[in-house]
């Protein structure tokens, strides 16, 4: 230790990043009785509190409630127009937010954990340097430095937060741009589609692989490219943006698609193809944590970096980089530096869920990696139009998909998409983390008249007795 | 109506059979009673019988094909009925006796009687997609390790004990695949074949783990004279002529019932927490079969004449090696005999057959040079080395039962005694 330094304070365990996964991985240290501090240079929560997860579902709400007073008449509601304000639910995602973020900070001081503001760099010996401060960690130390989106500036689109945004922009717009075109149709391109949309603005989707939510069951693709399109927003899939042209106050893209270049202008572009981790700056080679190919940290199954004594959860440690995947890493690393045995993740079990309308909710399999894989499955579906409950509430869209292992009967994958496809997944996940067969889904009695139902339908159509079709 | 046609539980152990022919076809009218198809169990080849009249519909499984008891394999409808698709759907097993009639008073809200299922009642924790994986592949789960909530023996469990049983992948090659431990095609010029346990083999594994395993066996020898019991059985077949033939089997295995009787304290049962002596002698007959091994019984050993004893222990051992033995000519022994003398095998200890307390294990009779009357002469012998479990026979006890059989076949008029 040179002059003029101090070791500010030892703990046993530091987290660097107060996102999902540090500040539940901090939590989760407290509780088995370490000295944590969470070391954050922004608001605590993270990406997913201030600028994700959290402000999004705030703005998806009120893209619903416009989505149902506009439909409202129907029900015998008269609403007369529907007028929309951006600004105003932007202002109310942003207090969901802060709330949200406040709630972290309670939790921090509930818990006994020291939070400490500031860049955090690491430092050889399991220490982390803020500022002129260090840290010691008589532990661990845990990496959860998250991920940023990033742009394209490589064909001239770089995020220059007028023209060319990112969700970090769009979160914060006082007005709905007249159009939009957004590029990525992966959930947060999805997302974003659906709140501009419902805020009156004219929406071009861009995807680049053959069809949006590529990551998804191709059926679930297939619904919300039919579901987008009746209402107005224009969906390019298999499209290849080949140059962008930012102007004052619009960009023009060049897109190929089906062998032809068009030419599309939109008021704005929104950047949602992809994030970049966080892992530059923060001192990874000094200590020798070497990252992967792809940028990611590597770890080990026990969530260790390359460099003892130091761990990573979260965007950072790879993917998903979903924030509920960094949730129970920060719990599986505490309880591993604490010298626990946790439950072992299972990385094949990570829900994924788009919250845009309809919902898209999965987990495990799509059918086409089943085939990959030359599985022998069956393809249990159940549409939500045959669902009692889906009627009444007028949510027929979409339907709930499972496949199953032909001869024990194991959960492949399940798709669901439809109202609440987000609250019904987790029937299924519950089931794959147990290992429950089909069978075992279906005996559960369900209650009448539910969404749910829907899942113990198609568990019954997988095994050839569906009784509601 | 129609009525759906289940994989029956056709043997007591018995938890899951292989279709190995269908007797009737799809379409076929067929009358209650009527052989619809031979199913392998764990111990024998059994019909399975319609038990309505009909017409055979929506046949599920082909032959060759292996099924949990209480899989539906196909549906008996009524000629011209329609039928729902529900054949493939695995029901719940039901016994292959009557369900209990269920009565409900009105609007009283009665518990449904569980229904009783094959599977096994000691407790395994393990998840119910690694119970059917487990049950399928023939793989005990009170084996396995499970790593789990709690312990639980889990999918991944298995996968990791089926890529344990594989020989060690080359150095840099990438690990290979989990796969299913029930499918291993035989590949030519492997340097080893993985086969299928069939379902006699399974039950052997299971039953002779449980033998030598947990009892505390010991072992006797003793060597018997046989030149009076030759010269007897010699006369006797003289005697009989073409009415029939009495074997060194069946002596043994008479021999072997009447000394039970004089030794109550060897024909017995242990039962956990009781050890059940028997008052009748039933004798267990080790049979080889073409796969594996299967004791019939011929019961009242002791009560029966030597010609009786000898046709049954034929006609037993003629229906296991075709595998048409029932139930309950293989169950129920209370000692058994195995005899391996016919191989020349001079003397082997036999694994007792629980919960049965002792077996004796019979060597090849020779002729051997011994001390006769103060003379070096050569005289048939025979070897018998019995096995005891300690928790019912102690080594006295084993003896002086031994003492009594050598007696006897030394000189078989004693039999008469």
């Amino acid at each position: 230790m040179g002059r003029g330094e101090t070791v500010a304070s030892q703990f046993d365990v530091l987290i660097l990043g107060g996102g999902p996964a540090g500040y539940v991985g901090a939590i989760r240290s407290a509780q088995l009785g370490m000295t944590t501090a969470v070391i954050e240079r922004e608001k605590l929560g993270g990406v997913c509190v201030n600028i994700g997860c959290i402000p999004t579902k705030a703005l998806l709400h009120s893209a619903y409630i416009a989505k149902l007073l506009r439909e409202a008449k129907e029900f015998g509601v008269e609403a007369g127009s529907v007028k929309t304000d951006y600004g105003v639910a932007m202002q109310r995602s942003r207090r969901v937010s802060d709330q949200n973020s406040k709630g972290v900070e309670f939790l921090m001081k509930k818990n006994k954990i020291t939070v400490v503001k500031g860049n955090g760099v690491l430092q050889p010996g399991r220490k982390v340097k803020v500022g002129s401060d260090t840290y010691e960690a008589k532990k661990a130390v845990i990496i959860a430095t998250g991920s940023r989106v990033k742009g394209l500036p490589q064909i001239g689109l770089e995020i220059n937060k007028t023209t060319v945004i990112s969700s970090d922009e769009a979160l914060f717009l006082e007005k709905a741009p007249a159009t939009l075109a957004i590029i990525g149709a992966g959930a947060v391109g999805m997302e974003f589609a659906d709140i501009f949309s419902a805020f009156g603005t004219t929406v071009t989707l861009i995807e680049a692989l053959p069809r949006i939510l590529p990551l998804e069951d191709a059926e679930a693709s297939d619904a919300l490219a039919k579901s987008y399109k009746k209402r107005g927003i224009e969906v390019i899939a298999g499209a290849k943006v080949k140059k962008g042209t930012p102007a004052k106050d619009k960009v023009t893209l060049e897109v190929e698609t089906n062998g032809a270049t068009r030419k599309i202008e939109a008021a704005a572009v929104l950047m949602a193809a992809g994030r970049a981790v966080n892992v530059e700056d923060i001192g990874l080679a000094e200590c020798g944590v070497q990252v992967t190919e792809r940028g990611f940290i590597k770890v080990d199954p026990g969530l260790q970096t390359t460099a003892p004594g130091y761990y990573a959860i979260g965007d950072v440690a790879g993917p998903p980089m979903l924030a509920h995947k960094g949730m129970r890493e920060g719990v599986t690393a505490s309880e591993l530096i604490a010298g626990k045995k946790p439950h072992t993740i299972r990385y094949d079990n990570v829900p994924s869920v788009t919250y845009c309308h309809p919902e898209v909710a999965s987990i495990g399999l799509t059918e086409d990696q089943c085939k990959e894989r030359k599985l022998q499955y069956v393809a249990g579906r159940f549409p939500f139009s045959a669902n009692g409950r889906a009627r009444g509430t007028g949510e027929t869209e979409g339907f709930v998909k499972i496949l199953r292992d032909k001869q024990y009967g194991e959960i492949l994958g399940a798709h669901i998409v439809g109202g609440h496809a987000s609250e019904i997944i987790h029937e299924l996940a519950v089931a794959r983390e147990n290992e429950y067969t089909v069978e075992e889904v279906e005996l559960a009695i369900h209650a009448h008249p539910t969404m749910s139902e829907a899942v113990a339908q198609a568990a019954l159509d997988s095994l050839g007795r569906v009784v509601d079709m | 109506m129609a009525t759906k046609v289940f994989m029956e539980a056709l043997s007591p152990t018995m938890e899951e059979g292989r279709l190995v022919k269908w007797h009737k076809r799809e379409g076929d009218a067929v009358k209650t009673g009527e052989t619809l198809a031979e199913v392998e169990t764990d111990k024998a080849v059994m019909d399975l019988v319609a038990r309505a009249d009909g017409v055979l519909r929506q046949v599920a499984v082909t032959e060759g094909q292996t099924v949990p008891v209480g899989n539906v394999v196909a549906v008996i409808a009524a000629a011209g009925e329609t039928v729902g698709p529900s054949a493939q759907a695995p029901a719940p097993a039901p016994a292959p006796t009557p369900a209990p009639a269920l009565t409900l008073g009105s609007g009283e809200r009665g518990a449904v009687p569980s229904v009783a299922t094959a599977a096994d009642a000691t407790r395994v924790k393990a998840s119910p997609l690694a119970r059917r994986i487990a049950k399928d592949s023939g793989v005990d789960l009170k084996l396995v390790t499970g790593t789990g909530p709690g312990g639980r023996v889990t999918k991944r469990d298995l996968e990791a004990r089926a890529v344990a049983a594989q020989p060690a992948p080359q150095r840099d090659g990438p690990l290979p695949a989990p796969r299913s431990p029930a499918a291993a095609p035989a590949v030519e010029g492997a340097s080893y074949q993985d086969v299928p346990l069939t379902q006699i083999r399974k039950t052997i594994a299971k039953r002779l783990a449980t033998s030598l395993g947990p009892i505390p066996h010991f072992f006797l020898t003793t060597e018997v004279d046989m030149e009076r019991a030759a010269e007897a059985r010699e006369a006797l077949n003289r005697e009989l002529g073409d009415r029939g033939k009495v074997s060194f089997n069946d002596v043994i295995v008479k021999a072997t019932a009447l000394a039970l009787t004089k030794h109550r304290a060897c024909n017995a049962w242990f039962q956990d927490d009781h050890i059940r002596y028997w008052n009748e002698v039933h004798i267990g007959m080790a049979v080889a079969v073409e796969d594996g091994l299967i004791t019939p019984v011929i019961r009242d050993a002791d009560r029966k004449p030597l010609l009786e004893i000898g046709r049954e222990a034929r006609e037993l051992a003629e229906k296991a090696r075709s595998r048409r033995l029932q139930p309950s000519e293989y169950t129920g022994s209370t000692f058994s005999v195995s005899n391996l003398g016919m191989f020349e095998i001079d003397q082997f200890t036999a694994v007792i057959n629980p919960p049965e307390a002792g077996i004796i294990a019979v060597g090849s009779i020779t002729p051997k040079p011994v001390v006769w009357d103060g003379q070096v002469v050569p005289r048939r012998r025979m070897r018998i080395t019995m096995s005891c479990d300690h928790r019912v026979i102690d080594g006295a006890t084993g003896a002086g039962f031994l003492k009594t059989l050598k007696e006897m076949l030394e000189n078989p008029l004693a039999m008469l005694l």
